[in-house]
């Protein structure tokens, strides 16, 4: 049994102008000790899928589908007395601005402190000096001193090491990455993956990273999901993905990574622009910004279709192509005619 | 490949390519709009604030338009005539009801006016005096509004713009002033410049409109302007460092010029709304001072002396503090929901 | 406390020095403008207390002289001279007296404001877009928007004359409750509007966020993590909230013939006494000035993060 299971999630914001279907059916696993990454633009829906996870969703968010289990625990409809129990201790969270995300009126040290005090046994001493251990463990020189500055004290790579101290303390099954280095600098960025990729390995635990950089996930992403407007185009190990890519999304996104080759070259961004969730389409999401969309693509979604074993993609090409070497067999509803894909 | 084909219903015709007009067909944009239309159809959204203003409309153009036909005058004691003994039954009529005198003009034949609020101790129409008040409230309010504006936003841009010693120098007389009680100095300058231009003003034009007008201009002049300073400058300072400016430098544009063209019209948002919320709390200082008795010199009434008056007597005629209490809290209320309603359509930080 | 906010608190202090001493001047300048000059009563003033006001003042001499004297005479002994028109009493006794009525009014309508107001207010926040929430707004809206003449007008009509349960008359006892509801009416609202929208927008800031994430309890967040930050720009409202209460205490006690500093300000501009009008408005002007000063440190200690202008 898988650590965490996600099974056809749906979220969705009840707003004045109507209902915005963040989530729309995302399902996907993840192992003791993996990273996997989820991939996307904004608006795709990747954070909402992590805050559905978590039941942390703001103002107008709701749940409307699908569950999720955590070590065979349902999760959805669980209430809150049992979510309580999960955030910051079985499952913990770090978010992409540590500024705003740390409280600027509280010490550095009551924050930490908070969460251990909360969840595991310990008295004051106790949690004082694992605070104080988790400082170290993130790398946070003088870290006695530190427990009694301000946030706004901090460097901003500083804030975000002490914001994985926080989620960590109490030695979480998963750790969920927000876009943990977006708002950070390059080189910061670098330091604070390394870092993250080390505790992983130390103490064992799984990672889901939010990204919208493909550079992060091929750092250290076991596994990808790739989202696109609420749902998952394109799931698989990472090789896979990189070497393998099977939705024409994913291939775009690879597409527009300039590498070192492609010096004087022009660059190709995905265009248009994300769509409307107010107003979803039938069709595949993606297809008005799909060069290969077929007819197809605008009337109905793909289904999901394994490319193999670690693999999977929802895009009308693998069913075209499929067709073409007899992986695919097509039989149309009410087919009195004859197999039907003509290619044998 | 040994594995059992994957399975779909699809109609083959479908597997060829879409054409542009198909995928655009698909995204239903919704039409981009102007920074001003979007606020505006905000605005209209907003129900409590469009019915607000439609209040705040009605009244302005009441007071405008009504005493043009009105029978009465708000300074016409009626019953005392010059060379004939005072006739006091036009005095404390109550609403609707006519003085002696009256009821035989109507006996005679004669059409009389009714008196729609009653009259006043002198014997004035109280209706026309209310309105008039109205009229008197709402034009102090908003001229001082203009003159607040006009001298913060000069100040507020010199400030800015210039920066450095200028202002660091600017910047400690506002916070001087603005340290200032207000009220106080408000009621300090009132009482003195009440008796001292009385006799500066005489034969002018000005005098048509009161010594203590003038002086209550003079008053929001200089001590009002401040806060309207220190945002104008605020905004300054920050679009200051925008690209574009650094751009339109660079082609050598002048320090006027940028100003003008580039920086002011992005504050207008703020102007407009900070302005707006100025015009109810001029309306009520004025209203403030009327009511203490150092604001319009009588008998021009204003709303604020009116309900003075009416503490006088009031036991046996209330309403004569209720009225103008009424329109001066719909007043200042419609204004100020309505200032809500504009910073809440317009303000980009509140939006998304 | 570190050196940064001692400085801090060092060039606010020299500000708020600075500014009464602004305040006096301008006062005495403004005051002479008056013909005659303040210190020169009309007809009503007894040949002695004009005797007494030459004798201090000097009214002969220059006018910078003059107001070196009484500039000294203010700032070394508080002392404002003789009033011009209440026989015998220096202007300082009678600050002194009105004082005594008019602080007990102030501080309770301040002290009830500042309570009734938060909890109102994170009661809206918490409750929010609810009916609870809908009928505070309403009413604190129609509060903040009714000037406090026009609300003490109405009260006094309604209760002390229609119905006559609370007297009219506000001397004492039962006769300071509606003097000090229309007091307290104005800043009890614009608390409660002040904490909701506060509250409001600290419980959607990401620490919340961060907070909830860690598994903390609801009632927790909220006395916890959002009620102090709630509380911050409350505690900047003391300041003018005291200039209101100062100012809104010159036409309540007038409604409700309150004896109080309010009152004999408004008698004294009324009747010319100039000494007590300049008395009156530098005393007042200087509390007003501290509280301001105060409030200013208060801020800078609560809240960490502020840095220095």
């Amino acid at each position: 049994m898988a650590l965490l299971e996600v099974n056809d999630l749906r979220t969705s914001f009840f707003t004045d102008a109507g209902e915005v279907k963040a989530v729309n059916g995302v399902s996907f696993q993840l192992e003791r000790g993996k990273v996997l990454g989820i991939v996307g633009e904004s608006g795709s829906g990747k954070s909402v899928t992590a805050y559905s996870i978590l039941q942390i969703l703001a103002g107008t968010g709701k749940i409307v589908g699908g569950s999720v289990k955590l070590d065979g625990q349902e999760l959805v409809g669980a209430g809150e007395k049992v979510m309580k129990t999960v955030r910051g201790n079985k499952i913990s969270i770090i978010f992409q601005d540590p500024m705003t995300s740390l409280n600027p009126t509280y010490t550095i040290g009551k924050q930490l402190m908070e969460a251990i005090l909360l969840h595991t046994g310990r008295n004051k001493k106790q949690a004082y000096d694992r605070a104080v251990e988790m400082l170290r463990l993130v790398n946070v020189n003088e870290p006695e001193k530190r427990m009694k500055q301000y946030p706004f004290e901090f460097s901003g790579g500083m804030r975000q090491r002490v914001m994985i101290a926080m989620a960590l303390a109490c030695e979480p099954d998963i750790l969920i990455a927000d876009e943990p280095t977006t708002a950070l600098d390059v080189t910061i960025q670098a330091q604070i993956l390394e870092l993250m990729g080390q505790l992983q390995k130390e103490l064992g635990m799984a990672i889901i990273m939010i990204t919208h950089d493909l550079g992060v996930v091929a750092q250290i992403c076991d596994e990808v999901i790739v989202m696109y407007a609420g749902s998952i185009c394109e799931q698989g190990t990472a090789d896979e993905i990189f070497y393998n890519p099977r939705h024409e999304y994913t291939k775009g996104l690879l597409r527009s990574i300039p590498t070192a080759h492609s010096a004087g070259q022009r660059l190709q961004p995905i265009t248009g622009t994300p769509i409307d969730l107010l107003n979803m389409p039938k069709g595949c999401p993606f297809a008005p910004r799909c060069d290969a969309a077929m007819k197809v693509c605008i009337h109905r979604r793909a289904d999901r279709m394994q490319i193999n074993e670690d693999h999977a993609a929802s895009c009308w090409m693998n069913v075209k192509s499929g067709l073409e070497d007899g992986t695919v067999v097509n039989q149309p509803a009410g087919a009195a005619e004859e197999g039907g894909d003509g290619h044998d | 490949m040994n594995k059992k084909p994957f399975s779909v219903q699809v109609d083959l015709d479908q597997f060829i390519p879409a054409t542009e007009e198909e995928k655009a067909y698909l995204v239903q944009m919704r039409p981009s709009s102007t920074f001003f239309k979007d606020g505006v159809k905000r605005l209209v959204k907003n129900k409590v604030a469009f019915i607000s203003f439609l209040v705040i409309v009605v009244i302005t153009l009441s007071a405008i338009i009504i005493p043009m036909f009105w029978p009465y005058s708000y300074e016409t004691q009626l019953g005392v005539v010059p060379g004939r003994p005072v006739d006091s039954s036009y005095n404390n009529l109550t609403p609707f009801s006519y003085g002696r005198t009256e009821e035989e003009m109507i006996a005679n034949g004669e059409k009389v006016f009714p008196h729609v609020f009653g009259t006043d101790a002198a014997g004035r129409d109280y209706f026309i005096r209310v309105v008039y008040g109205t009229r008197v409230s709402l034009a102090v309010g908003f001229f001082a509004s203009v003159i607040v504006l006009v001298i913060g936003m000069i100040y507020g841009s010199i400030s800015g713009y210039c920066g450095g010693k200028v202002d660091i120098i600017m910047m400690r007389i506002v916070d001087i002033i603005y340290s200032l009680p207000d009220m106080l100095m408000v009621i300090l300058l009132a009482s003195v410049l009440r008796m001292t231009l009385t006799p500066v003003i005489e034969g002018t034009v000005l005098e048509g409109i009161g010594s203590n007008i003038i002086s209550l201009f003079i008053v929001f002049a200089v001590l009002y302007w401040v806060s309207m300073a220190r945002l104008i400058r605020g905004q300054i300072l920050s679009l200051r460092e925008q690209e574009y400016v650094l751009s339109a430098q660079a082609t050598g544009a002048r320090g006027g010029w940028i100003i003008r063209k580039h920086l002011i019209p992005n504050c207008i948002s703020v102007i407009i709304i900070s302005a707006a919320l100025q015009i109810p709390s001029a309306i009520f200082t004025e209203s403030y001072l009327s009511f203490l008795g150092l604001g319009v010199n009588a008998p021009m009434p204003s709303l604020g002396s009116l309900a003075a008056d009416a503490l006088n007597g009031l036991s046996s005629y209330p309403y004569r503090l209720v009225i103008p209490a009424a329109v001066i809290s719909l007043i200042v209320l419609g204004l100020n929901l309505f200032g809500d309603g504009l910073r809440d359509a317009f303000d980009p930080k509140l939006n998304g | 406390m570190d050196s940064k906010t001692l400085f801090y608190i060092l060039k606010r202090l020299l500000l708020a020095v600075f500014t009464i001493w602004v305040v006096i001047t301008v006062t005495f300048f403004v005051m002479h403008a008056v013909p005659g000059g303040p210190f020169v009563g009309e007809k009503a003033t007894t040949p002695a207390v004009q005797a007494a006001m030459e004798a201090k003042y000097g009214l002969d001499k220059p006018l910078m002289v003059q107001y070196g004297t009484y500039l000294k005479d203010v700032v070394t002994k508080l002392d404002f001279g003789p009033s011009l028109k209440q026989r015998g009493r220096m202007v300082m006794d009678i600050i002194g007296d009105g004082m005594r009525t008019s602080a007990k009014l102030g501080v309770i309508a301040a002290c009830s404001s500042v309570v009734v107001g938060v909890v109102l207010g994170a009661v809206a926040a918490l409750r929010r877009n609810k009916i609870i929430d809908r009928v505070i707004m309403v009413l604190t809206t129609a509060f903040v928007s009714m000037p406090s003449f026009i609300m003490g007008s109405l009260l006094l009509a309604l209760f002390a004359i229609k119905l006559g349960i609370l007297p009219a008359n506000g001397s004492t006892g039962k006769g300071l409750i509606l003097p000090i509801i229309t007091l307290a009416l104005y800043p009890t609202a614009y608390i409660t509007r002040l904490t909701r929208s506060s509250m409001l927008d600290v419980l959607g800031q990401d620490y919340i966020r961060t907070a909830r994430a860690k598994g903390v309890s609801g009632p927790r967040i909220i006395f916890g993590h959002a009620l102090k930050n709630s509380l911050i720009p409350v505690l900047t409202y003391f300041g003018p909230m005291l200039a209101y209460i100062v100012t809104g205490s010159l036409v309540v006690e007038q409604i409700f013939a309150v004896p109080g500093i309010g009152r004999a300000f408004v008698q004294s501009i009324i009747n010319r006494d100039y000494p007590l009008v300049m008395g009156t408005t530098i005393i007042l002007a200087a509390l007003i000035i501290i509280m301001n000063l105060i409030t200013d440190i208060l801020y800078k200690v609560v809240d960490p993060r502020i840095t220095l202008e």
